[in-house]
Formats: C-alpha cells, structure tokens, sequence
C-alpha cells in the first residue's frame, strides 16, 4: 500500500531542495572573506565579528526584541479571552461582527494594516493628542492587534478539542464560573497560550511592512534596519546575520522536535 | 452561564469587553478612516486631505479617487498584474506544494513529523532575510548564474533579479508552506482504503486519483491556495527587493503613493480597491474554514 511512487519521492527531493538550497547558501556565504559578497575569497568569521561591533544593528535588534515581547505578552492576554468568547460564551450580542474582527487580520494584507492603523494614530493625535510620538507604543499596539488574532485561533481550536466535562463537572461541584476558568480552564489550555506567545513573538520579530508604517522617525527595529541595507543589494554582514537565525530556528525547533518525539515514544 | 453570580457577570462582561473594544478601535475604526480618506481631495496641509465636511458643516467627499483608479491605464496594468503574478503563484505553489502534502501525508509517521518540522522551519525564519536569500541566488554574479556558468550551459549569465521571474519565484518561495499545511492536513484524513478498494475494482491510478483523492482533497486545496493567493496580492517586500522598477505590484503602489508622492487620499482609494478585490477570496476563505471547524 505504501507504494510511493518515483515522482512523489522527486517532487519531495524537488521541494526540500528549493526550500533549502537559499538558506544553505547564506550561510555558506556569511563565511565569505571577500567584501564583495557574491564573489568567494577565502573562508573567515570576520563578518560575525563586525555584527557584534554594529551598534545600530544590536539597538535595533534590542528595540525589536522589546516590542516582540511586550506584544506577544498582550496578545495573549487578549487573545486567550476572545478565543474562550467564541469556543465558551455561546451566542453573545455581536458575535458574528467579533469573530469576523478577529479572524481579519490573519488575511488582511499588511500594507492595508499598516496604512490604516497610521492613519488612525495621525487622526488620534490630532483629535487627543496621543499618540506624541511613533515608535515603541504605536508599533507594539499595531502587532497585538494581529498576533491576538493567531492567539485567538490557537486557543479556540484547543478549547474545541477539549473536554467540557471537566468544567461542567466542576461547576456541578458549585464551583464558580469565573473560579473555574481559572481552575480549571486557563490551566488546561497554557499550551495553546505558550504556542500563541510563541507565535506572536516571532510574528512580532518578523514584522516589517507594518512597522514602517506605524513608526516614527528615529525608530527602527531590526527588519526595518535590515530592509534599508539590503534594498541596496547583497551584503556579507546581514548574510552573517541571517546564519544566525537560522542557527537559532532550527536548534530550536529541532530540539522540541525531538523532546515531543521522545515523549511520544515512551 | 446558569447560577452566576454578580461577581462573575461583571468578569464575563470585562472579558467580552476588553477585546471587543481592543478590535473597535485598532482594527474597524482605522478601516473607517480610510474610507473617509480616500473620499476626500489631496491638499498641501497637515494633514494632506479635505475634511469631510466644509466650514458650513456640508458633506464635501468626492469619488474623484476612484473614478481616477478606474480610469487610469496604469492602475489598470498594477491590479491586473498583480492578480496574473499571484494566480502563477498560487499555480506553481499548487503544483510543487500537492506532491509535497501527498509524500508526506504517505510516509511512515516517525518520517512525517520531521518532513513537517522541514516545512515549518523556514516559516520560522525571517520573511526578509527568506526573500533576501533569493537575491544572493538570483544575481547575475550569484550562485545559479556562477553555477550554470561553471557547468558550461551558458556563457552569459542570465538576467534574473530585478525581472517578474524573480518576484514570481520569491512568493512562491514564501507562501508554498501555507499551501501544503492545510493540503496535508486533509489527505491525511483521508480514508486509503477508500483509493484501495477503486484500484481493486479495476480503476486505473489515475483514474483513483481523479475521482477519489482529488475531491476529498478539495477543501484543503482551496483552503490552501487562498492563503497564498491572498497575502501575494498585496505583498511590498518580495516586488521591492527582487522585481525591477516596472514591478509595479499594488501594495508597491499603495507605499509609494502615500510614501513617495504624498498623496493620502490615493493611496487610502488603492488600499480600498485591494480590499474589495479580495473580498471575495476572504469571504470564501472563511466559509471554508468554518465549515471545517463544523464538521470536525
């Protein structure tokens, strides 16, 4: 039954190569002596060295990691408590406007987000006066308002999954219902709100077409920096950047990759 | 909820609360102001726009904008070819990203969930720094070209960056994973059996394909296919960095409009015309997926 076919396992080879063959090359290159970064002189580490020493690149990453943080966190607050509306609260005034709401923003195109939140926060300061200044706030209020979305999502599915028996039973047992989601329901789904922090953190790190639009002079945050060196072509320090990502990403994932494997097996 | 007590409503309440507002505001409102924006004329002022009503408190909007959009061959050239880029996209994507689902959905499950990690891993990765690898690939002095010359096929390197090629190839690059996701994820559902017993009452392979695996496949194809096709409509990055000045894909139109030529009320009309261009993609899109959330 199992008979894979030859073209299956090609496209597979296919696919996993066009997947890959870029990112290998970056990191093949971030070891590039030459300054010119397509043409290869020699193999050296020197252009990790200079990252370290770019002090524009270490603020922008510092401010980046900032917003990513601050955003992840509030979207997670927010988002765990649209995802238990929708999966928990049944048929609330509103409803179909909410989930509408929330579901956008996973489709929207960011240049329309982008756009749009800009110019509310140039109407707000204009009516209010607030916001003074864009860049830290406007930009972490642009990616809560999105990641909360992914969040949503995440900890709805989870909710739908589970078992309601165990709330009910402990509402049988007089327990109350905002004890119970305490209790009982947060506890039960803090792997969908780690997935969702997780996500939005690197939804919010991975931001650049948003953040352009909803910050301010002075204020750039890492894609944005690396967006206006690499506009101009290719560079070996943002190669050797690039490396690094890779490097964390995939220890990473494959490190959880194999403690869920071995989990499984026992 | 049955037996609530004052204290609970008033939780229920802040819980419905908070991110309803959170939404009303940042996210329904700012489409309003944009509306409003792209109704009004452009003006040399702080803000760039008329306000929608005059000084004697009478409506003064135009569609100036839009019949400007509508009417301007340019504009007509920007959408119809950001529609065709996205349509090759999503095609290619649908024909690689298919077998991809398909191989992976068929293998061993010990081999599945690495094949899976392998398709999420660049997802991971920065978006910019993905597309950016492309440039590195695709420079007359980058790796394929270099490549292709060492080998002798060619003599000249072939001009890819900065060409259609190049933008076509990088949202494919981007966007193939949200394709095979949703793909796999409805052929490993997918009773074999079913394929097993067509062959056994003489179907041909094909033929089993064609009549079995593809319309049970169909949700997740198209599922799939609007998740690339929709964020490629409006992608600024990948025509930016890998297409040549004439890549004049909308949402490079849009940045630039309200970026370069200053013109708010245009650049609000652009982003309102890219709405209603994929609303009915959204729309189908959400029907699908809450029929999916129904009937699992």
């Amino acid at each position: 039954m199992q008979k894979r076919s030859l073209f299956i396992l090609s496209t597979l080879a296919f696919g996993y190569a066009f997947l890959y063959i870029p990112l290998i090359s970056v990191v093949i290159y971030s070891f590039n002596d030459s300054n010119l970064a397509t043409i290869w002189g020699g193999f050296s580490t020197r252009w990790y060295g200079e990252l370290f020493r770019n002090d524009q690149i270490l603020d922008a990453m510092f401010l980046s990691l900032r917003i990513a943080a601050t955003a992840a966190t509030l979207a997670t607050v927010l988002g765990t408590m649209a995802g238990l509306l929708l999966a928990r609260f049944g048929n609330f005034r509103g409803r179909t406007v909410f989930s509408g709401m929330i579901t956008s923003p996973l489709v929207m195109p960011e240049v329309i987000t982008g756009l749009s939140l800009l110019l509310l926060f140039v109407s707000l300061k204009q009516y209010f006066g607030w916001p003074d200044q864009r860049g830290f706030g406007t930009i972490t209020i642009a990616h809560t308002t999105f990641a909360m979305a992914y969040v949503a999502v995440i900890v709805r599915s989870r909710l739908a999954a589970m078992d309601e028996s165990l709330e009910e039973a402990a509402m049988d047992l007089g327990g109350r219902p905002f004890r119970v989601v305490f209790d009982i329901t947060l506890p039960l789904i803090a792997p969908a709100m780690i997935a969702g922090w997780l996500l939005a953190f690197t939804l919010s790190l991975d931001d650049l077409v948003i953040a352009s639009f909803v910050s301010g002079p002075g204020a750039s945050t890492l894609p944005m920096y690396i967006f206006s060196k690499v506009k101009l072509g290719v560079t070996p320090d943002i190669n050797a950047l690039a490396s690094i990502f890779i490097l964390i990403v995939s220890t990473g994932l494959l490190i959880a990759w194999a403690t869920l494997r071995k989990s499984r097996i026992r | 909820m049955a037996g609530a007590t004052q204290h609970d409503t008033l939780w229920q309440r802040i819980t419905i609360a908070v991110p309803y507002l959170w939404l009303l505001v940042f996210f329904l409102l700012p489409f309003a102001i944009i509306l409003k924006i792209s109704l009004a004329d452009p003006i040399i002022a702080q803000p760039p726009f008329t306000p929608s009503f005059d000084q004697h408190g009478d409506l003064a909007i135009t569609a100036d904008n839009f019949l400007f959009l509508l009417t301007d061959k340019l504009y007509a050239v920007t959408y119809l070819k950001s529609v065709l880029l996205a349509a090759a996209a999503t095609i290619l994507s649908l024909a690689l990203g298919f077998p991809i689902a398909y191989g992976i959905a068929r293998s061993s499950p010990a081999t599945r969930s690495l094949l899976l990690l392998l398709i999420i891993l660049p997802f991971w990765i920065s978006f910019l720094l993905r597309v950016y690898a492309w440039m590195g690939l695709l420079n007359n002095h980058g790796v394929i070209n270099n490549s292709l010359l060492w080998l002798g096929l060619i003599d000249q390197p072939i001009q890819m960056m900065y060409t259609d090629f190049a933008v076509f190839i990088g949202l494919t690059y981007s966007y193939l994973p949200f394709l095979v996701l949703p793909v796999y994820a409805t052929l490993e559902r997918m009773d074999e059996d079913l394929v097993e017993a067509a062959l056994d009452l003489g179907a041909s392979r094909t033929r089993a394909f064609w009549d079995i695996t593809w319309p049970l496949a169909r949700p997740g194809v198209i599922a799939g296919c609007l998740l690339v096709f929709i964020p490629a409509m409006g992608e600024y990055v990948i025509p930016y960095l890998l297409g040549g000045p004439d890549a004049l894909l909308i949402g490079r139109v849009l940045f630039d409009e309200f970026y370069v030529n200053r013109d708010w009320p245009l650049a609000s009309a652009v982003a309102v015309m890219l709405l209603l261009l994929l609303v009915v993609p959204i729309v189908f899109l959400q029907r699908s997926q809450t029929r999916e959330t129904g009937a699992a």
